[in-house]
């Protein structure tokens, strides 16, 4: 059984198999169809909904995500808000009455899922105003398709939000909510679905389920259910261990516990690491943000991922827990080959540790995709180095898209090691990129576009680093 | 006995509530009719309809394999799948196997040949989805694999074709390409495009007490359904009933392709005598429908010294997929817009549709028009670089013109004028010239960056090209309340037609568009409709309601001159009154109250109206004719900056002026037009289709297929509709049509890629860009143009 509250109201659901989603349960067991289902793979956010969830403060604060590749186990204990939560009786919401003004919805098939992507803007903007720009709404609505607007009347209307009546959804500061679901707790029966809250009832559960699997964010495990149609047997979910969430600053850098999510990630590398935070805005989208996880990312060891190359290219390292104990590996000798990694049985990521970045460290972050929003790269290129008197030092590049995993380019980093960066310099890098790296053909990419725009991207870099050059070498001031 | 409602009571319903606000005018903009549903989760889309507690659902077993004999369909294991209840193929069908719409060639359920990835081999009904999706895995499926045909070019030289080839021809063109002063040809490859609607295929079968079916569908062709369902069925139409109350967006991929859904589901609700609800998964929604037809285009044309065209040779080949579909429309459709807005002088257009063992590919926005501009949109351009003038200046000497104002097909361009207008406007408040000025500035000093500009036009032809499809029904009823419920034969998919032919009848009936309700579209009640394609929708059924509005106010006019003794040419109705004379003698009647009066003098308060559009006529046999009632015209000017390392762009500003006639509804054009520009753009640029050698497709979702998203849009986006220009046709209320005319607008962005990319080669070199221009084909374009500059080969790249 799951006990959560859905638009204000409490509800109890008894023997849901452990692969529903929250899409399945609205739609098939609730009845509550305003939440669509668009593609079934979190990609076009038709099935927005929000989720609100204790924070800090003690109050519940609303994210958005995709309902059909969330677990419905994740609610428990949540307040999940839909479409049809925010109008009061025939009083349109803010966000309802600026999308029925600006005339937001042609066929109105994604216009639910926007609603609640606006929504959860509307909500921050309640707590502290944010500025309306190109990029906040990119990055509220980058994971909402639509096909008939163009999205020009969606973005005037969250411009119009604040003009319209504050009428608040019915559930609105009702205290008992926030007190509520903060009771209903974790802990849930022996559905197949286990939630634990500590590190040690992970590992108690982990001996007890040797086979089940591991599920934090959800976003490219449910895949396995939605598309491939499997049935899990057993889920751990690992997304409310209290170790596993935690984010430990050291001297030397910080300890991000495996299941701290993208969106929570993101304050701490705006401060250090701004072209990683850059970077992680073009990483899937809001709804996709607020789920998954850096240890995800790491642990699925798919060779576009995309924030491996960045971690490999910053010698991060991880702290790994098994039947065996724990250890640490540094993230080069985690990805073995496609989708394999040096996992040993039972052993899972607990942490990863991003070193503090040296006060001369450059890091460049570029990702080339069909389209910026939202999608996964063909070719990502992290590089990172130092310069003394003219030359390169600690030269880090690292590649997705590349090969069967990401991994450094090594003999280019040895060409432009200790050398300075002119162009003769980046000419033998140019061709040692070549032996460093045979690509693939794929749907997102030839493996001679791969190629030419690998090696592109350090002709870049050259430019980059060259001062003298006033030019402008890439799109960063003409998108967001 | 019957008590008429009370009309001094405040009407709980639809009525007029409030007599100052302004009645329905020709300016008005009021929200889509459905748009509080919408925001609010209470739209209810297919796969929302309640259905018995029963219902099962049904999953569709797809081939594996693009070409080969089915020998072995081993489906035991399917049959015994839990849940499952009833399993079909081809032989279970009782009437006809074959549901191609116009000419024969789509069955519904494979027989012994397979013709391509995806094509329904049986279908499954289980009591849940998961069931029947898990169920089809469990087939087991043996197929003699035979070498497919996945190259339209080689299957047109093989004369593999689904229709015979058709030639448009006006002049002698040899001779003109051997006068020329200057000869240029080239070829392109223009690529496909999916659908994407967001609601994918859908329906809702159920048993009625008779041999029939009523079906709920996602479809833009009701009758269509309910005339495959009956010849599938092996019953009347009469015993089939089909409805569509509205569409999560249609595109023209419903049509056609809803129908083989909706029988499949109408066959297992007759067989289990269940409810039978069924949708499609993305993924098989992706790989069994049909998309746009991906089009190998080439021309040989020749000009003169100004760049003026004076004739020559072009030749569309359309990828048309294993059937015939509608893909003879669509490649007609190509060549009648191979010239765009431009006199082609005497040329010659072939177009050829293509058989390949791919699904069959269908309508979609624009119908084939917008692959066949793509051809002399290139040559525009090529023009230009070959004779060292800016694009523009080519493109307006082409322009149609009087004296140089009659298509290849015969059709006069009456509005001349007006296209000149709208492009000279765009030039000056896009500021086009001083742009150009700055952008060659801003190119001379960045080796990375390149920045590009175009303008393009647009001349698109309104009316389907089969003629009989020109008609339109409508039914109006008036209820004793006031109220007036209006049914017509087009269907919603977003394009705000229900809001539209509202406001007519409103307007007709001097009501508020409150007051006016449209209810689904059913078989039932208009009967015998055309697809609401061909952007046709408002011109037609709006055209339809307004005869039946007519009607009945008429009606209403003659029995309130008896009944209260008015003079009947004195009358008219406004502002939800009948008002009789003027001044002093005026007299006011409550429309509510007239109904009243009407009904118990036994007035009918109910109609049928009729549309048929005059004067279209076309000879396939000669390819001439007047095809089109009129032209709607627009122009966009977009600008954008390429990385030529890496070939990613941005598109970074868009002017656009188009031209509606008279609008019926400002807000939903302009929303017409953005949309169906940046649906344009997503075709042209990021939405790339990729099979691997076998016919699969590799692009089959979301996360590989990417239609443009928020971040896409124009940062500088300025789209007006031209003013004042109505249409110089008798349309409705001189409007024109808007739904696919502005897709074409999107040219543009493809063009200024080409031109930021000439710019690498001091504008000396028109660079071969196919499409979908990705970030991958813009770095090869850029990396051709830097290491031979002087290479004038047209490339064509395979797909």
């Amino acid at each position: 059984m799951i006990e959560f509250y859905l638009n204000g109201e409490p509800q109890h659901c008894a023997s849901l198999a452990p692969d529903t989603s929250i899409l399945e349960l609205l739609r098939n067991d609730l009845q509550r169809t305003g939440t669509k289902e668009g593609c079934a793979s979190g990609d076009c956010g038709a099935c927005t909904v929000a989720i609100g969830e204790p924070d800090h403060d003690g109050r519940l604060h609303y994210h958005s995500t995709n309902a059909c590749i969330t677990p419905a186990h994740q609610l428990q204990g949540r307040h999940l808000v839909t479409v049809e939560g925010l109008s009061r009786g025939d009083a349109l919401h803010p966000v309802q009455a600026a999308m029925v003004e600006c005339h937001a919805s042609q066929c109105g098939f994604c216009t639910p899922g926007i609603v609640m992507s606006l929504f959860t803007l509307h909500e921050r903007q309640r707590q502290s105003p944010i500025a309306l720009d190109d990029a906040c709404l990119e990055a509220t609505l980058g994971g909402n398709l639509c096909r008939c607007t163009g999205y020009r009347p969606i973005q005037k209307a969250a411009r119009h939000m604040a003009n319209q009546p504050d009428v608040r959804p019915p559930w609105a500061d009702d205290p008992k909510l926030d007190n509520d679901t903060a009771a209903l707790g974790n802990t849930l029966e022996a559905t197949g679905y286990a939630i634990p809250n500590t590190l040690a009832t992970l590992h108690a559960l982990r001996r007890q389920y040797p086979t089940a699997r591991l599920v934090a964010g959800a976003t490219d495990l449910w895949l396995e259910a939605t598309q491939r149609l499997e049935a899990f047997e057993n889920l751990i979910d690992i997304s409310r261990v209290a170790e596993l969430q935690a984010i430990d600053e050291t001297p030397d850098g910080w300890w991000i516990g495996a299941s701290v999510t993208y969106a929570r990630l993101e304050p701490l590398l705006d401060e250090v690491y701004p072209a990683f935070a850059r970077l992680l805005r073009r990483l899937g989208s809001s709804q996709i943000r607020n789920r998954g996880t850096l240890g995800g990312n790491i642990a699925n060891a798919s060779p576009i991922g995309d924030t491996p190359p960045i971690l490999l290219a910053l010698d991060a390292h991880l702290a790994l827990e098994g039947p065996e104990g724990a250890r640490k590996l540094p993230l080069d000798a985690f990805f073995l080959d496609y989708k394999r990694t040096a996992l040993e049985p039972g052993e899972f990521i607990r942490a990863i540790f991003l070193p503090r970045p040296e006060s001369d460290q450059h890091l460049e972050v570029w990702k080339l995709s069909k389209r910026r929003e939202d999608d996964i790269s063909a070719v990502l290129g992290a590089f990172a180095w130092r310069e003394e008197n003219g030359c390169l030092h600690d030269v880090h590049l690292a590649f997705g898209g590349m090969d069967a995993t990401p991994r450094r380019a090594q003999a280019t980093e040895a060409v432009l090691e200790g050398h300075p960066a002119d162009m003769a310099t980046f000419e033998a890098a140019r061709q040692a990129l070549e032996r460093d790296f045979q690509p693939l053909d794929d749907v997102r990419g030839s493996a001679a576009y791969r190629r030419l725009a690998a090696a592109n991207l350090l002709e870049r870099l050259r430019l980059t680093i060259d001062h003298d050059a006033a030019q402008e070498v890439c799109l960063d001031a003409y998108a967001h | 006995m019957r008590t008429l409602t009370d009309l001094s009571r405040p009407p709980a319903g639809p009525e007029t509530t409030d007599r100052h606000t302004a009645p329905a005018e020709p300016r008005q903009a009021p929200a889509h009719d459905s748009a509080t549903l919408y925001v609010t989760g209470r739209a209810r889309y297919l796969d929302d309809q309640p259905s018995p507690a029963d219902a099962l659902h049904v999953a569709v077993g797809l081939s594996p394999t693009a070409r080969g004999r089915l020998t072995q369909l081993n489906l035991d294991a399917v049959r015994r799948a839990p849940g499952v209840v009833d399993v079909i193929t081809v032989t279970d069908i009782p009437g006809k196997t074959d549901v191609g719409p116009v000419f024969p060639g789509d069955p519904l359920l494979a027989d012994a040949e397979v013709r391509y990835v995806g094509q329904p081999l049986f279908a499954v009904a289980a009591t849940d989805f998961k069931a029947a999706r898990r169920a089809v895995a469990l087939a087991e499926i043996e197929i003699d694999a035979q070498p497919a045909q996945l190259d339209p070019v080689a299957a047109a030289e093989a004369e593999e074709w689904v229709r015979p080839p058709h030639v448009q021809q006006s002049g002698d063109w040899q001779q003109a390409l051997a006068g020329a002063v200057h000869v240029l040809e080239a070829k392109q490859f223009v690529g496909g495009q999916e659908h994407f609607y967001l609601e994918g295929q859908a329906c809702l079968a159920l048993p009625n007490e008779d041999d029939g079916v009523i079906v709920h569908t996602s479809s833009q062709h009701p009758s269509e359904v309910q005339k495959l369902i009956a010849e599938v069925l092996g019953v009347s139409f009469h015993a089939v009933t089909v409805e569509v109350r509205r569409m999560g967006g249609g595109f023209g991929g419903k049509e056609t392709q809803a129908a083989p859904w909706a029988c499949l589901a109408a066959l297992l609700a007759r067989r289990t005598g269940r409810a039978i609800r069924m949708r499609l998964p993305r993924g098989d929604d992706m790989r069994a429908t049909g998309k746009r037809h991906p089009f190998h285009n080439r021309y040989r044309l020749g000009f003169d010294a100004q760049g003026v065209l004076t004739g020559g040779d072009i030749t569309v080949i359309g990828d048309c997929g294993h059937s015939p579909d509608l893909s003879e429309a669509i490649v007609d459709r190509a060549m009648f817009h191979a010239d765009n807005a431009y006199s082609l002088g005497d040329a010659r257009v072939t177009g050829i549709p293509a058989r390949t063992h791919n699904p069959s590919n269908t309508a979609f926005r624009g119908f084939g028009g917008p692959q066949g501009m793509m051809i002399v949109e290139r040559a525009m351009d090529d023009i230009a670089r070959h004779l060292g003038e800016d694009p523009l200046t080519i493109r307006k000497r082409n322009l149609y013109r009087p004296g140089r104002d009659v298509t290849h097909y015969g059709q006069r361009v009456e509005q001349t004028a007006l296209l000149h207008e709208v492009v000279s406007r765009l030039e000056t408040d896009s500021d086009y010239w001083s742009r150009r000025d700055a952008i060659r500035a801003y190119n001379a000093n960045s080796p990375i960056l390149k920045k590009g500009l175009a303008l393009t036009p647009v001349k698109f032809g309104i009316s389907f090209t089969a003629k009989h499809l020109n008609q339109a029904g409508a039914l109006l009823h008036v209820y004793t309340d006031g109220s007036v419920m209006i049914n017509h034969g087009g269907t919603e998919m977003g394009q705000g037609l229900h809001t539209k032919v509202g406001q007519v009848v409103a307007r007709e009936l001097g009501l508020d568009n409150s007051a006016v309700r449209i209810s689904a579209t059913r078989t039932d009640k208009v009967p015998n409709t055309s697809p609401t394609a061909a952007s046709s929708g408002a011109d037609l059924n709006g055209m339809a309601a307004r005869n039946a509005a007519i009607e009945v106010r008429e009606r209403l006019c003659e029995f309130a001159a008896e009944h209260y003794q008015l003079d009947r040419e004195d009358l008219h109705l406004m502002d939800g009154e009948l008002v009789a004379g003027r001044g002093e003698s005026e007299r006011r009647i409550a429309w509510g109250e007239l109904v009243q009066a009407a009904y118990l003098g036994r007035v009918s308060l109910s109609a049928t109206g009729f549309y048929a559009t005059p004067l279209i006529h076309y000879d396939r046999t000669t390819g001439q004719g007047r095809p089109f009632y009129y032209y709607a015209h627009g122009a966009a000017v977009s600008e954008v900056v390429v990385d030529t390392l890496s070939g990613e762009y941005r598109v970074t500003r868009v002017d656009i002026l188009h031209d509606v006639g008279d609008s019926l509804n400002p807000a939903i054009d302009t929303g017409q037009v953005e949309g169906g520009f940046i649906q344009g753009m997503g075709w042209l640029t990021s939405e790339e289709l990729k099979w691997d050698a076998s016919g699969r497709l590799l692009s089959d979702g979301p996360a590989t297929y990417k239609i443009p998203t928020i971040g896409d849009t124009p940062p500088d986006f300025r789209v007006s509709l031209l003013e004042g220009h109505p249409n110089s046709q008798a349309s409705l209320y001189r409007s024109k049509a808007v739904g696919e005319p502005p897709f074409m607008l999107a040219i543009s962005v493809w063009s200024a890629l080409r031109d930021a990319l000439s710019s690498l080669a001091d504008y000396r070199v028109s660079p071969a860009l196919d499409t979908p221009a990705t970030p991958e084909r813009v770095l090869f374009a850029a990396q051709t143009l830097r290491q031979a500059p002087e290479t004038r080969t047209p490339a064509e790249t395979p797909q």
